[in-house]
């Protein structure tokens, strides 16, 4: 049968057409209010049309810097908490995901229900849990705010655990491990040298999504009554809202451009050209 | 480790054979009796095949052998030396595993240099030695590549060297060739089986396809739940098999009825001498396709199917009892479906079990 006249799937995917209608309406109900949050940013106060860098050139106002000291802190505390929560992903899941897929599989299981309970979990609840917990270990540390990255490192275990799992299943990690030693790598070489590089994607994306995923936390600082960027930036709306709003689009463009990042990750080394 | 490493870099890649020996080794795992006290001794530089079903043990055997799988009693010794409790990576072996196994995110050349890295060579003798392997299986000029760039053949040939760099006492193959198509899988048993008798390196080769262990092998072992049913060379294994279970794994037989009496089994009214011995009475008897021959007088059947092989042809017969009987003959006799011949045994030694 010649191509031209095999008959059409029916309704196995959308026609042209469609597929644009749906994309335009999905994109004018994403873009808008990211336009409308924008339009407001730059706004003259008072006004409903019109642009300006006023607001933005406030923020060097030495008088009316107190006003923003706060989201300043914030932003630093949640610097600090996305880099100390990443390395407690890099230091305890990542570690963890390995063994159990090398040594000890019959945990992989376990390790995947314990990294996806989070998601059912509200997480309001999890913050009324965590409030006299920690209580107790500000008393020994003092409110400091790196601390609450434990906390925010439990809701985000799934965003963590998903990329690196699907790395690993498409590595024959046993396999590789087991050729490394044969060839003389102990299990230290064997993971350092032949694991860890080609989970590379899968870190990243789950180091990523990480951070994305603290500088959009809210609930849990608020509850522990610590200043990150998303505390910082509600107490910014009722001061200066057309501030808080060019943050809040400012931290969708950095979120987007992780996501991006994540994309271009996840092609690395697809594209290798063979050396001529 | 190995000494071979500190040999300049400039000599020949030729590695010393070692001997292998398997004592009484029995590995169970949780209630499964996996291997049930084998014993396999592999003399140096020989190429020895471990043949098998699925789950006879063949693969837990080689990987007790590399250190990958602790065993649970008995005796491994490598060059005399017990290791039965030295961690693979100390062992020195050498291994191709069936799964591609080159490490992706290394090139072909990276890979190969991997063990010689492990083992604090120098970087001029790694590039020597890894150019010297990479000649051996013919692929020097893909050393830049990544293993996402080569094909499956090409991807065990970088294994095989890989394997070999290092100048390991024992190679040990586990079924390196099943994930590969038939063209690639011949030359790359044939490739394998030159590139050990030129290197001489005593090698353990696990397969479940019994035309490639007849063929690349010095002597082979057949397996069976745990245990080694019988070695020998393939001649031996196909002429003289031991065991029913031999008999009936390697090459084909025909399963027909007999009657014991003295040292000759009687079947369909034909005497055949019995390899080994047998209590008088009735039996099963298995006799090769290639024992039968088509004949003007003898046993009458007919033709359900006949199969152009090549070089041979192998036709299937019913006789008046309805036994299915597999023929093999020349290519010149074209016999079709529902054709009336006769059977005739050639009168080669058969072996045969009692009938329950």
């Amino acid at each position: 049968m010649s191509r031209g006249s095999r008959p059409a799937r029916v309704g196995a995917t959308p026609g042209k057409t469609l597929s644009t209608v749906i994309l335009v309406i999905a994109g004018l109900a994403f873009a808008y209010p990211l336009y409308a949050l924008g339009a407001f940013a730059f706004q003259p106060v008072g006004q409903h049309s019109g642009f300006t860098l006023d607001h933005l050139a406030a923020l060097g106002d030495p008088v009316r810097g107190y006003q923003y000291r706060q989201l300043w802190e914030g932003i630093q505390n949640s610097v600090v908490i996305a880099l100390v929560t990443v390395a407690l992903m890099l230091v305890f899941l990542l570690p963890a995901m390995i063994l159990a897929e090398l040594r000890y599989r019959r945990l992989r299981q376990l390790i995947e229900f314990v990294c996806l309970l989070p998601i059912s979990i509200p997480t309001v609840v999890l913050a009324v849990g965590f409030v006299p917990v920690y209580q107790q270990v500000w008393k020994i540390t003092g409110s400091v705010a790196w601390i609450l990255a434990f906390a925010i490192g439990i809701i985000v275990l799934p965003y963590a655990f998903r990329p690196i799992q699907a790395n690993i299943s498409g590595l024959d990690v046993v396999t590789l491990s087991e050729a490394s030693r044969s060839l003389g790598a102990g299990w230290f070489r064997t993971v350092w040298s032949v694991i860890l590089p080609n989970l590379r994607r899968g870190m990243l994306s789950a180091a990523l999504l990480t951070v994305s995923v603290v500088l959009g936390e809210y609930t849990i600082a608020s509850f522990l009554q610590q200043n990150t960027f998303q505390t910082g930036l509600a107490l910014l709306q009722h001061a200066d809202p057309y501030v808080a709003s060019t943050f809040a689009l400012a931290a969708l463009i950095f979120v987007f451009l992780i996501l991006a990042l994540i994309g271009a990750a996840g092609s690395l080394g697809r594209n290798r050209k063979a050396p001529r | 480790m190995t000494d071979a490493i500190d040999t300049p870099p400039t000599g020949p890649l030729v590695i010393k054979g070692t001997p292998v020996q398997l004592i009484d080794v029995v590995k169970d795992f949780a209630g499964h009796r996996a291997l049930g006290g084998v014993d396999l001794s592999v003399n140096p530089g020989e190429f020895v095949s471990l043949l098998g079903p699925s789950g006879c043990g063949k693969t837990t055997a080689l990987r007790v052998i590399s250190g990958l799988e602790t065993i649970s009693s008995g005796r491994i010794l490598i060059d005399e030396k017990d290791v039965a409790h030295v961690p693979v990576n100390r062992r020195d072996i050498g291994m191709v595993f069936q799964s591609y196994s080159l490490f992706p995110h290394m090139t072909v050349r990276q890979n190969v240099e991997f063990g010689l890295r492990m083992r604090h060579v120098d970087r001029a003798r790694r590039v020597f030695r890894a150019d010297e392997a990479l000649d051996m299986v013919g692929l020097s000029e893909l050393a830049g590549r990544y293993a996402h760039q080569l094909s499956g053949g090409q991807q065990q040939r970088v294994a095989l060297a890989r394997a070999l760099v290092t100048r390991p006492r024992v190679l040990l193959l586990d079924e390196p060739l099943s994930a590969l198509d038939a063209k690639v899988r011949v030359t790359l048993r044939d490739e394998i089986r030159r590139i050990q008798r030129e290197l001489g390196i005593t090698t353990i080769f696990v397969t479940h396809d019994q035309e490639e262990a007849l063929a690349v092998s010095d002597r082979v072992a057949v397996m069976s739940d745990g245990n080694i049913e019988q070695i020998g060379t393939p001649e031996e294994l196909y002429l003289n098999p031991k065991s029913a279970f031999v008999a009936d794994f390697v090459g084909i037989s025909n399963k027909l009825p007999g009657t014991v009496s003295g040292t000759v089994v009687n079947v369909y009214g034909q005497h055949l001498p019995i390899l080994g011995t047998a209590q008088p009475g009735e039996v099963t008897v298995y006799v090769r396709p290639e024992d039968i021959t088509f004949a003007t007088e003898g046993l009458p059947a007919t033709v359900v199917s006949s199969s152009f092989l090549g070089s041979l042809r192998r036709t299937y017969v019913t006789l008046a009892d309805g036994t299915l009987v597999a023929v093999q003959h020349d290519v010149i006799d074209q016999p079709v479906r529902d054709d009336e011949v006769r059977l005739r045994f050639k009168g080669r030694p058969t072996i045969v079990t009692a009938r329950g």
